[in-house]
């Protein structure tokens, strides 16, 4: 009989509806990150480092890029006889049919995909953080304590505990209590969303909630867990490790890569990053340009001056165009002499000559001030700007865009610009 | 496609000096992100070419590590594949490979037990990309008993170390001479052939026979007036990097835009082994002018029409000029390298100095590296 210590369930449905225009063609967790990856490949590379190598990613928000992306795991080793990655999207069943409509709901839906491995742990994951993180390290600790269940959590500063769902353990680091975004949190440690379940105990669980709506870990299994008085234990995690689900830590998170040595740190030969990319030609570098704290990604051609960005593969840049702060992704062009700054531009966008994106005031977003802010200028994918706009802060630009949408060849800062279809 | 390919990848070679010393020429670097075999595979996999083999003797160590995987070029498939032949001593046979004919004549077995009727023959050491498929239908339109793929050099080329051929108005070859002292014409052979694959075994088993080893010299030129033997001229980019001054010469025409875009951009496209590193990195102090920089390199000074391959490390205040960097190098602070190749895995000191004064110096650098 077929047997897996521990799988890993991926949790990729979701939409991600705070990286604004970023996830309107794709899931977030293929949402490209540092030029050439994308955010599901640091767990997919983290399960494969710790010798994981079953995984199952649950889909349901826009799939396409993400089934593209993932395809039978060759990138990540994960192409296996036994095992391998399973994508696991809903699907209709004799008396009933329904999306998955919570994480844990999800992962109920596929309790024959994990029984059919007869595994004694179940890794749950999710699909939306940069981290490297050594599973097998924290199911040795889930296995010294005897535990049912293990989630994984990380201190943060005190003042900002209030924003996380905070744990509060005893000195064998057994939870005692949790708090939900408390207004007066009793410990700094948040949970990572990271959780190693005894197979029984979590089928247990997921069959006693099954008809709860909208059944989620954290709201219902783990406060369950609990009554029951199962051993819940923290595993306490202290390297790096990033929530990238607003447009302001996605950029900041980017941003980070271009330091010195940037505490994600890439360049290690241990712990591999791996990805979906056919082999790439180098990078070119004209004459002209100038290029400092960056990082360029395989078959760029760079013509203009970079200063502190991320570009991801394929991507011109043009004669005397400025890119300063930024993050262009996959095989977009941008003309020449353009002056860019703080935007973020995903992939296959053109950008005309020039174009200046990010500048004049700062004013709030007139229609989603809580996705576009902190001066950023975010532009979707397959967008077109044409020739000689000017462009302000906290804009969102999605669809093909013509001179007749620029009045004074201006779209000033706070607007929206979503155009439909091609 | 009705034709197997075989690769021939194993001579030595002294024309690239101390380079040779590491790796089969097949091996060798190209362009940042690339090895050498990589063209005639990518050509062989976009042409629809299925089964492959690989005949390999010299140093093969790199190349069958570079090999090890047949999933990049889209070879690992039910049908066909990708094949290694390295000299094996049977009950019949103790030899090396004593030439390239006897290569074939040692592993006939992979040319009797395929079914395609027609057999493509080319080396690992060019850089080209090539429709095998109109070769094929040139050679069967001709009803050629042999096809070389050839190529008219610029007249400043010294073509005395390439095979230089004649052909008349048919396009028959007449003339036909291996590395002549004094070149008689400017046409010269590529390197791939396209031959019957019985035609092949025959004439491979009485070469052999009579103790003659060479596809050459004892195939192509002594047949030359008995068998049809035509030439296939190209007129794209084709560069055989076999000597230090053409490997020098063939990196750098990438930092032509003409032939990124013919390599990099036209379909189709080449292919090679994936190596999962992370973007280069251009850290304060950077300066990089007409120059290609690959995946996973970390530029900290300053670098001019060079090509720098994966993962080299260059430091601070370091100033590289007109040189190739190849894989996994580190060069320490201040400095300064000009007109040179730098081999893999070296380790230059800070503060060295390493200048090609007249013409191209390949640098073996065998320091310690000290890696926190």
């Amino acid at each position: 009989m077929i047997k897996k210590e521990m799988i890993a369930m991926l949790l990729a449905g979701g939409q991600g509806s705070r990286l604004g225009v970023l996830t309107s063609k794709v899931a977030k967790p293929a949402v490209a990150f540092g030029g050439k990856y994308r955010i599901i490949d640091f767990p997919l590379s983290n399960c494969i480092n710790s010798g994981v190598d079953t995984v199952g990613v649950l889909t349901q928000y826009q799939p396409l890029r993400l089934n593209t992306h993932i395809g039978i795991g060759i990138p990540w080793d994960l192409d296996r006889n036994i095992g391998g990655v399973t994508v696991l999207p809903p699907y209709e069943k004799m008396d009933s049919t329904e999306w998955y409509t919570g994480t844990a709901n999800a992962i109920m839906q596929n309790i024959d995909y994990m029984d059919s491995y007869n595994p004694d742990y179940i890794l749950i994951l999710s699909g939306d953080h940069i981290y490297k993180m050594d599973y097998e390290v924290m199911l040795d600790f889930h296995k010294q304590n005897k535990a049912d269940v293990t989630i994984a959590v990380m201190p943060v500063p005190w003042e900002e505990a209030s924003r996380f769902g905070i744990m509060v353990t005893d000195e064998q680091r057994r939870i005692v209590d949790f708090q939900e975004k408390p207004a007066t949190p009793e410990s700094n440690l948040a949970s990572m969303g990271i959780y190693i379940f005894n197979w029984k105990t979590l089928k247990e669980a997921l069959l006693a909630n099954a008809d709860r709506p909208n059944l989620d870990f954290g709201m219902h299994i783990i406060p369950y867990c609990r009554e029951k008085e199962y051993p819940l234990y923290a595993y306490e995690f202290n390297g790096y490790w990033k929530d990238v689900g607003t447009l302001y830590s996605y950029w900041q998170a980017n941003m980070e890569l271009v330091d010195i040595v940037p505490d994600f740190n890439l360049y290690e030969e241990y712990w591999k990053i791996y990805t979906n990319s056919k082999a790439m030609p180098p990078q070119y570098l004209s004459s002209d340009s100038e290029i400092e704290k960056s990082i360029i990604s395989g078959g760029s051609e760079i013509y203009g001056k970079i200063y502190n960005s991320v570009i991801g593969s394929r991507v011109t840049i043009g004669r005397n165009t400025v890119v300063r702060d930024s993050i262009i992704m996959d095989d977009t062009v941008i003309g020449a002499d353009c002056e860019l700054e703080k935007v973020i531009i995903a992939e296959n966008v053109k950008v005309g000559d020039q174009v200046r994106m990010g500048v004049g005031e700062e004013t709030e977003n007139e229609t989603c001030p809580n996705i576009y802010n902190h001066g950023l200028c975010t532009i979707g994918e397959k967008s077109v700007i044409p020739d000689g706009v000017t462009i302000g802060k906290n804009v969102c630009i999605s669809g093909l865009t013509s001179p007749e949408d620029y009045p004074d060849e201006k779209l000033l800062s706070g607007k929206t610009m979503i155009k439909a279809g091609d | 496609m009705r034709a197997i390919g075989i690769i021939l990848a194993g001579g030595n070679n002294h024309g690239l000096r101390a380079l040779s010393q590491k790796r089969a020429v097949g091996a060798m670097p190209i362009a940042g992100s690339y090895r050498a075999i990589d063209f005639v595979l990518s050509s062989m996999t976009n042409s629809k070419v299925q089964k492959v083999g690989v005949f390999t003797q010299y140093n093969a160590g790199s190349l069958n590590k570079h090999l090890s995987s047949s999933k990049w070029w889209d070879f690992g498939r039910k049908q066909g594949g990708l094949f290694v032949f390295t000299p094996t001593i049977t009950a019949d046979n103790g030899f090396w490979y004593r030439g390239t004919a006897d290569a074939i004549y040692q592993n006939l077995e992979f040319l009797k037990n395929s079914h395609e009727p027609y057999v493509i023959i080319a080396s690992a050491d060019c850089v080209y990309k090539l429709d095998f498929n109109k070769v094929l239908e040139y050679h069967i339109d001709k009803k050629a008993d042999i096809t070389v793929v050839c190529k008219d050099m610029p007249k400043n080329v010294n073509v005395e170390r390439y095979g230089t051929l004649k052909m008349n108005e048919e396009s028959r070859i007449e003339e036909f001479e291996e590395k002549p002292l004094i070149a008689r014409s400017n046409t010269i052979s590529c390197g791939i052939y396209i031959i019957r694959r019985h035609q092949l075994i025959d004439m491979v088993e009485k070469c052999v026979g009579e103790e003659r080893y060479d596809l050459v010299r004892d195939i192509l030129i002594r047949y030359k007036d008995m068998k049809h033997i035509y030439g296939y001229k190209i007129k794209d980019y084709w560069s055989n990097i076999a000597t230090v001054e053409d490997y020098f010469r063939t990196n750098m025409d990438f930092l032509k835009a003409e032939t990124r875009e013919y390599f990099f951009k036209e379909y189709p496209e080449v292919y090679s082994k994936v190596a999962d590193l992370p973007p280069a990195k251009f850290n304060k102090g950077a300066q990089v002018k007409n120059s290609l920089v690959a995946s996973g390199c970390i530029i900290n000074g300053s670098v001019e029409d060079s090509v720098i391959f994966r993962e080299a490390y260059i430091g601070n205040n370091c100033i590289i000029k007109n040189s190739i960097i190849l894989n996994d190098v580190y060069i320490g602070d201040n400095t300064r390298i000009e007109n040179c190749i730098i081999e893999s895995r070296g380790t230059m000191r800070a503060n060295s100095y390493y200048i090609g004064e007249d013409g191209i110096k390949v640098v073996v650098e065998k320091n310690d590296r000290y890696v926190i």
